[in-house]
């Protein structure tokens, strides 16, 4: 396939569009970007997990070489410049509502993590302004901190907001508890688990950058920023925190390289940059330094659940009670407290008809940096505590782990689980028979047998996991507290002469947008791959978007875009009628031509685009010129990816270290438009997964210092720690969007982290392990073998 | 990080006068130890003079029964070196597995030496092998060289010119690497000589160190299995977020039991 084919180019693995700038050094990330009379702001961050400002002098860095100007929380609150918001309101079990403490820019009285942001400095060099921030004088009086979900809900823990007790942010359920009980007192076994799910740091590639631009002769702001959806936050910036109208600021996302989530939510370094560069005049660029990043991104996950499981002998599931508590860390950041309720609360029913399910989540603060979305978001906490809980339910029963599966799997649709969700379609027996197959899973008996001849432990993992993406229906949405509408917007504009530029609200951060999104308009216009530009990440481009996030572009932003190119055909119907003197009833368009029904009059599209601009015979009486349309997608339901996830893995009872031997994901991810993007997709996801399952965890100690604060303590995965993965899709169509898409960016890091632990359980179980908690690290495996070789001896 | 002066020597008598001349000078080999001290501003030195281009410490010989390795020969190199491989193919293994390949085309062994890690791999080779460490102004015997955590016995201005190392009968290293940084949290280099065996441990402790125990019975037999039940104590091993000193002091024995194995194979 090459970008001068036409016709199927969905479903064709193209090479990404994109790929040639990325690979060849000439993409423009934020930080690329330098505007005239530049400044560069460094930011002075607290090393105290909780302390008082007791006093802070900036007079020596103010007089400092090069220093344009040093800002504390104090000008902030001066300003007026307004706390940074949370996307979700989230109500308490009792009607009330969750407490949301403030989060200035800039902190003036207070910090509450190690990080928190104290001052700025400009400068005319980064260099100046960071020889200078060091001469700020700070007097804190530190404060005990709680850094851990546990610590934070012990008796008499300190409090991070003297307005949430008990360092409760909400206290949340979903479902009914009645049939849950009743479950409970006719079960023939109830099943327990206490799981926590590590706290990791993103690591985009790309640290967060930001230049704000204030241009006084049109009193106009604008915003470059690392941002997964520069509308959102334009929005969230221009009406909450600077109060600027949505016509007086621009924000431009330009290539990002990398989110994962952490670039969804609007940051202090935004708004602090906005809001100087109005004060100063000049354009001011901030760009983090790894470090920062480790101590200012949204970090993920960190939940503590446990849960209960009430089966039947046969191994029928009868009831499942689900109590989580999710760490918020100090600050609420835009969308952290729907990521342990409707994106994981949500899901617990998994892929299992389990008849009663109730799930109560607290949610609590801690001296942390915030901790929001990452890849998944909540649903990989559900299908860690799901699949883990399965597999001891298995175990207890005497079951095989396979067939306990099959016994709940859910076969009839639409489904309406105990958990709100009503899924459309699904087939979980044709991935997890793609799954066994692709993994060899005869003859694993053999490959453990030839591990043992080594002295290596072998053992073998499956996740049968669900999730819920495309987010997702306004009003289903606003209904549960969401502050925003989460449709997606496109623009289509076709070029006088055939060509077609594509506006999406979506935004590429290593998606490969620009080439999926081509190949949909390109096969539903019949033109070549080269005649569509698909444009994105400036909110004076686009008419307006909710971003990336949610495995969410394709099925809503591309259903989006589709709608608008059906209104581009429509359109072009009737102007082809006029020239070709038919019935618009009679013209069909088929393989980029319209033509009269039943003859070979036709008209190609790109003439017909050139009539539209130069409309010297048009029916202009009923048909305006031009050829643009534009199309708001508002999805009716959640999508639904479901798959089974195999992971095979070797263990050296010597050192306890578990090498990933077999990786296997076949997943159902809806409709396919690139293959070669989707295996993409799948290879990253998986190596995050099985990252947080292996190898990363953020981690503080009891005051609330990041121990893990580097690439030297923080443990990423590496091409290396992985066999070549075997990935395959069994597709079942979406049923309520145009494409049939489900969404693929999330499902790896979702699917995957149960089975490489079940697989280590699998392995160490003779020994007499029963539990070990993410990440399997060398030494959490080795002490689970010595302990359990003590118990017994 | 802070302005700084950068020279370039191209002889050791012009690098070793111009540390001596400067308020607060150092040496820069590789730069891989000392760049990321300098940005994260924990040393300021006044300038730097670069030793990379100076030719006399580049050389690699091996004559008689010893290796010679100049100290700005980068760990790439000794890894690749066909004279290394030939005389203390365990040194060159251990060479191919410091860092990655960044580290390894920049990183010099005069660097590590110098720079002395607790968790850099060099140190239990210099230790196990015997060998000494001269510089601009003498000679000094690994085991005195090494004082402790990020200690040497080098003086301020003192330079690090070649490594000299006996050649063994056998030796190998067994690296267990921390997934995060790729250091060592155990390495143990065993050697074996006319003079007996000698291990030394790297990573787990705050300086290397040798085990005689483990020793003195793989004098008596050089294979694995002699060091069944030898264990070192954790009591002043390090312990952090990475590994325990528990965890440390078992992979002491586990490592030892490998680095006999590929040297005895």
């Amino acid at each position: 396939m090459s970008e001068s084919t036409t016709g199927r180019l969905v479903g064709a693995p193209i090479a990404r569009k994109e790929d040639r700038r990325f690979l060849v050094g000439t993409g423009r990330y934020t930080d690329d970007l330098n505007r005239p009379k530049q400044t560069h702001a460094v930011i002075l961050r607290s090393p105290h997990a909780c302390a008082k400002i007791v006093s802070m002098d900036t007079s020596a860095a103010a007089a400092a070489p090069g220093v344009v100007a040093v800002y504390t929380g104090k000008d902030i609150a001066d300003d007026k410049v307004g706390s940074i918001p949370c996307g979700w309101q989230i109500t308490n079990k009792d009607g009330s509502k969750m407490v949301e403490p403030p989060h200035p820019a800039l902190v003036a009285d207070e910090v509450r993590h190690v990080g928190d942001q104290v001052a700025v400095v400009i400068a005319e060099t980064k260099a100046q302004a960071k020889a200078a921030v060091n001469l700020i004088e700070v007097e804190y009086d530190p404060l005990p901190a709680v850094a851990t979900v546990r610590d934070a809900v012990a008796e008499g823990a300190p409090l991070v907001w003297a307005e949430a007790p008990g360092n409760t942010c909400f206290d949340w359920h979903l479902g009914e508890k009645a049939p849950v009980d009743e479950a409970f007192k006719n079960a023939h076994k109830i099943v327990e688990i206490e799981l926590v799910n590590n706290r990791v740091i993103p690591n985009a590639m790309e640290p967060r950058a930001a230049i704000g631009e204030y241009d006084a002769a049109t009193d106009m702001l604008t915003l470059y920023t690392t941002s997964q959806n520069p509308h959102l936050i334009r929005l969230l910036l221009g009406a909450f925190v600077l109060g600027v109208p949505e016509h007086r600021l621009r924000v431009v996302a330009p290539d990002v390289g990398g989110g994962f989530g952490s670039k969804i939510f609007h940051y202090a370094e935004e708004a602090i940059v906005v809001w100087a560069s109005r004060k100063i005049g000049r354009p001011v660029k901030w760009t983090a330094e790894r470090s920062e990043s480790f101590m200012s991104d949204a970090h993920g996950r960190d939940t503590v659940m446990r849960a209960k499981l009430a089966v039947d002998k046969d191994g029928t599931f009868l009831g499942l009670h689900v109590q989580n508590t999710a760490n918020m860390g100090a600050y609420l950041s835009t969308f952290a407290t729907s990521v342990p309720t409707y994106l994981s609360g949500t899901l617990m029913a998994g892929v299992y008809k389990t008849p009663a399910v109730y799930v109560e989540v607290r949610a609590v603060f801690t001296h942390t940096v915030p901790v929001d979305a990452y890849r998944g978001a909540g649903r990989p906490e559900a299908t860690y505590m799901l699949e883990r809980l399965v597999d001891k339910a298995a175990v207890e029963l005497g079951m095989d782990r396979l067939e306990i599966r099959k016994k709940n799997f859910i076969r009839t649709f639409p489904y309406q689980t105990p958990v709100a969700l009503e899924y459309d379609t699904g087939d979980y027996d044709a991935t997890l028979a793609m799954a066994l197959e692709k993994a060899d899973h005869e003859n694993y008996p053999a490959r453990k047998a030839e591990s043992e001849k080594r002295g290596k432990l072998r053992g073998i993992g499956y996740s049968t996991y669900l999730e819920a993406c495309g987010i997702a229906p306004s009003a289903l949405v606003g209904a549960l507290g969401c502050r925003a509408g989460l449709y997606e917007a496109a623009s289509v504009r076709v070029h006088p002469t055939g060509s077609v530029s594509v506006f999406t609200g979506t935004h590429s951060h290593g998606q490969g947008h620009e080439t999926t999104f081509a190949q949909l308009v390109a096969d539903q216009l019949g033109l070549t791959l080269d005649k569509v530009e698909v444009v994105h990440g400036d909110s004076d481009k686009i008419p307006f978007g909710m971003g990336t996030y949610g495995s969410r572009s394709l099925s809503v932003g591309g259903s989006a875009i589709v709608k608008a190119v059906d209104k581009i055909v429509a359109k072009g119907k009737k102007i082809a009628a006029h020239l070709l003197e038919a019935a618009e009833s009679d013209i069909e368009f088929k393989d980029g031509k319209y033509t009269v029904a039943g003859t070979d009059k036709s008209k190609a599209f790109a003439e017909i685009a050139f009539a539209a601009y130069v409309p010297h015979s048009y029916p202009i009486d009923k048909v305006e010129p031009g050829l643009e349309e534009s199309a708001f997608y508002d999805p009716k339901n959640f999508t639904f990816p479901a798959g089974s996830h195999v992971v095979e893995v070797e263990i050296d009872p010597d050192t306890g270290v578990v090498t990933v031997e077999n990786v296997v994901a076949a997943d159902d991810v809806g409709v396919i438009i690139n293959p070669l993007i989707v295996d993409g997709q799948m290879h990253g996801g998986l190596a995050q997964g099985i990252g947080q399952a292996l190898y990363e965890e953020a981690v503080y100690d009891e005051s609330g210092q990041l121990m893990s604060g580097s690439y030297m303590t923080y443990s990423m995965p590496r091409a290396a720690d992985f066999p070549m993965f075997k990935v395959g899709n069994h597709v079942t169509a979406c049923t309520h969007n145009p494409i049939g898409a489900k969404g693929v960016g999330e499902v790896g890091a979702i699917g995957v982290p149960p089975a490489v632990i079940n697989a280590v359980l699998d392995a160490l179980r003779p020994l007499g392990v029963t539990d070990i908690q993410m990440p399997a690290t060398p030494e959490k495996v080795w002490r689970a073998i010595q302990d359990a070789r003590s118990k017994a001896q | 990080m802070k302005e700084l002066n950068f020279h370039r020597a191209d002889s050791i008598a012009s690098a070793v006068a111009a540390v001596k001349a400067a308020p607060a000078g150092k040496y820069l080999a590789g730069g891989q130890s000392l760049l990321p001290v300098l940005k994260l501003e924990m040393a300021e030195p006044s300038d730097l003079i670069s030793i990379s281009r100076i030719k006399d410490l580049r050389n690699i010989v091996a004559s008689g029964n010893k290796l010679v390795i100049g100290a700005a020969v980068t760990h790439a190199e000794v890894a690749a070196s066909p004279e290394v491989q030939k005389a203390i193919p365990g040194l060159a293994a251990l060479a191919s597995h410091i860092g990655d390949a960044q580290v390894r085309n920049r990183g010099t062994l005069g660097g590590s030496v110098a720079h002395a890690d607790p968790a850099a791999d060099y140190p239990a080779a210099l230790v196990a092998l015997g060998a000494t460490v001269k510089t601009d102004r003498r000679t000094v015997p690994a085991e005195d060289f090494f004082t402790g955590l990020f200690e040497t016995a080098l003086e301020a201005d003192e330079l690090v010119v070649a490594v000299h190392f006996p050649i063994p009968e056998r030796a190998a290293y067994a690296k267990f690497a921390s997934h995060a940084s790729k250091y060592a949290l155990c390495g143990v280099m065993v050697a074996k000589d006319a003079s007996g065996v000698r291990v030394a441990v790297t990573g787990a402790g705050p300086s290397v160190f040798r085990v005689p125990e483990m020793e003195k019975a793989l004098s008596a037999a050089f294979a694995p299995a002699s060091l069944d039940g030898i264990k070192v104590s954790s009591d002043d091993l390090l312990s952090d977020g990475q590994a325990s000193a528990d965890y440390r002091a078992h992979l002491v024995t586990v490592m030892a039991k490998r680095a006999v194995a590929a040297a005895a194979g």
